[in-house]
């Protein structure tokens, strides 16, 4: 199972009967294609969409009808479509049950970090900033490290931030990390890992659960 | 009072120096016609407001990369690294906004409202001191209501009246767009007579449009693109 599929198979996982969720762009827009077909949840997308669902064969395929990273998506029964106004305003009244989403960094206090590299990158921060503030339940979805092997789970975030102490749980390749009161608590490890070797892996502190 | 315009005359009324909102999210809503014919019609120095900068060599990424294009207000440029070139060379000024900010400003603009308070990006380098203010004892982000000369609105069903209706998720920013700009060009494919539509299924009623385009045929721009296929 490659790094993306691990991650992505874990991600499915959080996705509880009945909710509204969203799904970021990257690797989160993925999480759609791992739900079984009859998951009862409702899939927001912030471009006006509450019930998207999986993409349609090309003859069926709506060219009026894409998801927030410009896939085209279909709809489910029960869908909904709205103007941008009120799509933020499902989000800030926050009637989101969860939100997954991509990060640069994220911290031990939570903190998210994944809009801008100053002088590298600065595409806009879209509808990040307000997902990650307002979604009742944040997920991060990230690789472990960065392509260079430096860890992206810090204890401070660098990079200037999306949202401040808006994560609840991290879900990497490797494990599964919650961000408590106390700091970041392992609850899972997803590959075959010792406790000091994905402490190696990770800046911020980790504690682990007594059983480990 | 029928609004019907040729594509020609319609696009002719705007002038260069003009704040243009340009509906659209993606492809879905881009009025790709309208744009198409202020890139033929060359006015300049333009201000556009659109959520993106559209995919390179598409919609108002022409304008942009034709250099009619002095400043863009948006949430996300992430499609289209052309435009992010220009904005690195300092060719285009580009100001963004999180995105539901950008449509409360329209939206709040297209109410006859001035302004309103958020707490959304209170402690983001977005935010500037200037903007932040206390009210009975909470902190709040001001945020200015977006008004520009002019829309260019995709709708996929209108009257002559300038009556509106919008499909898929092409509905996105136009509503909003529809009621703050000052003048408000609306292209279909599917011009009707009045009476053709049930009222309570209009999305933008025709008091806020201007002028209508009826479209001969949707070029390849408004088809599927090939890259956002899964395969």
């Amino acid at each position: 199972m490659s790094v993306v599929e691990r991650i992505l198979t874990r991600a499915v996982l959080e996705i509880t009967q009945g909710s509204i969720v969203n799904l970021g762009i990257g690797l989160p827009t993925q999480v759609l294609h791992y739900l079984p077909d009859d998951f009862d949840a409702q899939i927001h997308s912030e471009n006006g969409i509450l019930g998207a669902w999986k993409q349609s064969a090309p003859e069926n395929m709506d060219p009026f009808l894409i998801d927030s990273a410009g896939a085209y998506v279909s709809l489910r029964e029960g869908a909904s479509l709205f103007d941008s106004a009120v799509s933020f305003a499902i989000i800030r009244r926050a009637r989101l049950d969860l939100t997954m989403i991509g990060a640069f960094e994220v911290d031990a206090q939570g903190n998210l970090a994944n809009w801008k590299i100053p002088g590298k990158f600065s595409p806009g921060i879209g509808g990040a900033m307000e997902l990650a503030q307002k979604t009742k339940r944040l997920v991060v979805l990230t690789t472990h490290t960065d392509k260079q092997g430096r860890p992206k789970i810090l204890e401070h975030c660098r990079l200037p931030l999306t949202a401040k102490a808006c994560t609840d749980r991290i879900i990497s390749d490797l494990a599964v990390i919650d961000v408590t009161p106390e700091g970041l608590m392992v609850r899972e490890k997803l590959v075959d890992i010792s406790n000091d070797e994905l402490q190696d892996k990770t800046e911020a502190k980790l504690m682990f659960t007594a059983e480990e | 009072m029928k609004k019907n315009r040729t594509l020609e005359d319609a696009i002719a009324a705007i002038p260069s120096g003009a704040t243009v909102m340009v509906g659209g999210f993606g492809n879905p809503g881009t009025p790709f016609s309208l744009i198409n014919e202020l890139v033929r019609q060359g006015q300049t120095q333009l201000t556009l407001i659109k959520n993106d900068a559209n995919e390179p060599h598409h919609g108002i990424s022409r304008l942009i990369e034709n250099g009619q294009v002095d400043r863009l207000v948006t949430t996300h440029i992430g499609l289209n690294k052309t435009v992010i070139e220009l904005m690195n060379q300092g060719k285009i000024d580009v100001q963004f906004h999180p995105q539901g900010m950008l449509a409360e400003k329209i939206r709040t603009a297209g109410s006859g409202s001035y302004g309103f308070l958020t707490d959304i990006g209170l402690e983001s380098e977005i935010t500037q001191q200037k903007d932040v203010l206390e009210w009975q004892g909470q902190t709040y982000k001001v945020e200015m209501a977006l008004t520009a000369d002019y829309a260019l609105i995709h709708a996929a069903q209108a009257d002559w009246l300038g009556n509106l209706l919008y499909q898929g998720s092409a509905i996105n920013f136009s509503p909003l767009m529809a009621m703050a700009a000052d003048h408000v060009i609306v292209e279909t494919i599917d011009l009707k007579q009045p009476g053709h539509f049930k009222p309570e299924h209009i999305h933008t009623p025709g008091a806020f449009v201007d002028s209508v385009v009826e479209l001969k045929a949707l070029t390849d721009d408004y088809g599927i693109l090939d890259h956002h296929v899964r395969r």
